[in-house]
């Protein structure tokens, strides 16, 4: 089974883009099963539900997002050979941008859009920069020069990738990703795999529950803004 | 990079009909304009031109690039510059001066002499709009018209792809006509999507769409060249009209009717 991951910030366009591209793959007889973790709602099962194809969702609800995704991959896995997919897409929430979702053996892509302003391609960081591939969307709202910026700006964090443009109404574009994902290899078992880049850490009080502010109630992981030692 | 042509071979039609033309060649400095009805399949003739590189696209038509197929595996090469697109429905998003922002995309494109050529792309822009912009405007704040002119003016000067698509622009407020003049004027192959008359008897010859697929070729004759003509007086005068009521004059009456009947009887 193929392993795909699907990282971006929100609102980008994955699951637009990830509908046209599973199509074609329907298409191609392959069977598709696909993944959405969120933290406290999405309408994505939906979405891809209208496709006929088995879709499960996972709410991280007062955990990250992120860390909640690392630790139930393997359950994730194992539910999608159940179904007996030949392909596994997992859509992540994409609300941190200091998290990477990139795991070796997956193939990993990173949906971002024209949107997003061209200094953001560089605060993505991680989750951009440890993609195999990255799709940039929304590139019929605004001007052929802010594509080619954005691209070039996308291009300097993550110089290995391959970069294409998707239209994620339309699905122009899908074609390729389609034939990306054919050309990606199976993954035999998730289990023992490693990350591409380190989840940041968070055990704090506040992960357990804490809500009142100040140091008194601080215990833990915790780390202070340096101000740059001038008191 | 020049190229001399591209060629757009026929696939199938909505109903998977091979497509009437098979073949199809567009030159440098040409206009090829692009029409039919809506839903007949223009703008996925743009998109199949624009994605030419895709090895299947849903129409099954190819592109030929000076008679060679494109480099499939060309990721990071120039291929992907191959193609530039103005449309209606664009604008332009980031937050950033004229002149910063032309400048950066200058640096991408490596333009060789960037304060001129963004000095060019300044004038370019305020002769299509006809309601000059500065460079310290910011990019958000120009109107539908001054930003469809810089559009262009880049596309003409920085972009510098040997192929442009254009895609609906005549309600854009912007000299259309001049726009092509320009783009055709840098040796471009240009192909634009149109119901408008004036801008698709300006064009060489024209593609007919029907039901998904390319219908007809026809090519201007010199009779429709002549109207084109006439079209394009009548055009300027109403960009004159505009010009005359935008900046707060009174139209002299009888004037306008005398210059109007000697205009219009060829209709
Ligand atoms: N104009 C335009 N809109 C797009 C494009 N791609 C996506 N959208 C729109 O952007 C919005 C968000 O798209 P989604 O596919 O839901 O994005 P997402 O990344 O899956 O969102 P979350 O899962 O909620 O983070 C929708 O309204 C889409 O219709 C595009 O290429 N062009
Ligand atoms: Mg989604
Ligand atoms: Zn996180």
């Amino acid at each position: 089974m193929r392993f795909v991951i699907v990282a971006g910030t929100p609102s980008s366009g994955k699951t637009s883009v990830m509908i046209h591209t599973i199509r074609h793959l329907l298409k191609d007889d392959l069977a598709v099963a696909v993944c959405k973790i969120d933290c406290l709602q999405t309408s994505d099962d939906e979405r891809y539900g209208r496709l006929g194809i088995p879709v499960a969702i996972g709410l991280s609800d007062y955990i990250c997002p992120d860390h909640f995704y690392v630790a139930n991959l393997e359950e994730i896995e194992n539910w999608a050979r159940k179904q007996e997919a030949d392909l596994l897409v997992l859509e992540t929430a994409g609300l941190c941008h200091r998290c990477a979702p990139a795991v070796y053996g997956c193939l990993s892509i990173c949906v971002i859009d024209n949107l997003i302003g061209i200094d953001t391609p560089k605060k993505v960081g991680p989750m951009l920069d440890t993609a195999d591939i990255v799709v940039i969307t929304k590139g019929d709202i605004v001007s052929q020069a802010e594509r080619e910026v954005f691209r070039y700006k996308v291009a300097e964090v993550n110089p290995l990738a391959r970069v294409m443009d998707i239209n994620g109404l339309t699905g122009q574009g899908a074609l390729s990703l389609k034939n990306e994902i054919l050309k990606s290899h199976d993954l035999n078992e998730i289990a023992g795999k490693e990350l591409k880049y380190p989840m940041p850490a968070a055990i704090c009080s506040y992960c357990a529950g804490e809500t009142i502010i100040g140091k008194s109630y601080q215990m833990g992981n915790v780390k202070k803004v340096d101000f740059g030692g001038t008191e | 990079m020049m190229l001399e042509k591209i060629t757009i071979l026929g696939g199938k039609d909505k109903d998977g009909i091979p497509e009437k033309i098979q073949r199809l060649d567009v030159r440098a400095g040409e206009v090829l304009a692009v029409v039919g009805p809506t839903g007949s399949g223009k703008s996925q003739l743009i998109a199949d031109v624009e994605q030419y590189v895709e090895e299947e696209t849903l129409t099954g038509r190819s592109v030929l690039i000076d008679d060679q197929p494109a480099d499939k595996n060309d990721n990071k090469g120039l291929s992907r510059y191959l193609v530039a697109q103005v449309s209606q429905n664009m604008n332009f998003v980031i937050d950033m001066s004229m002149e910063e922002f032309l400048l950066m995309h200058a640096e991408v494109r490596a333009i060789k002499n960037p304060r001129q050529t963004i000095k060019d792309v300044l004038s370019i822009t305020n002769e299509l709009s006809g309601e000059p912009v500065s460079l310290s405007v910011n990019l958000t704040q120009l109107s539908g018209g001054q930003s469809r002119a810089l559009m262009v003016a880049d596309v003409a000067l920085i972009s510098n792809s040997p192929v442009v698509l254009i895609d609906e622009i005549e309600n854009a407020g912007i000299d259309r006509l001049q726009a092509l003049q320009i783009l055709t004027g840098q040796g471009k192959i240009v192909l634009v999507v149109s119901h408008d008359p004036t801008l698709i008897l300006l064009a060489g010859k024209r593609v007919i769409m029907k039901n998904g697929g390319m219908h007809k070729v026809l090519v201007t004759t010199p009779e429709e060249e002549n109207i084109s003509k006439d079209l394009i007086k009548i055009d300027k005068k109403f960009a004159h009209l505009r010009e005359q009521l935008r900046n707060g004059n009174s139209i002299g009456a009888e004037k306008l009717k005398k210059e109007e009947f000697t205009a219009w009887p060829k209709f």
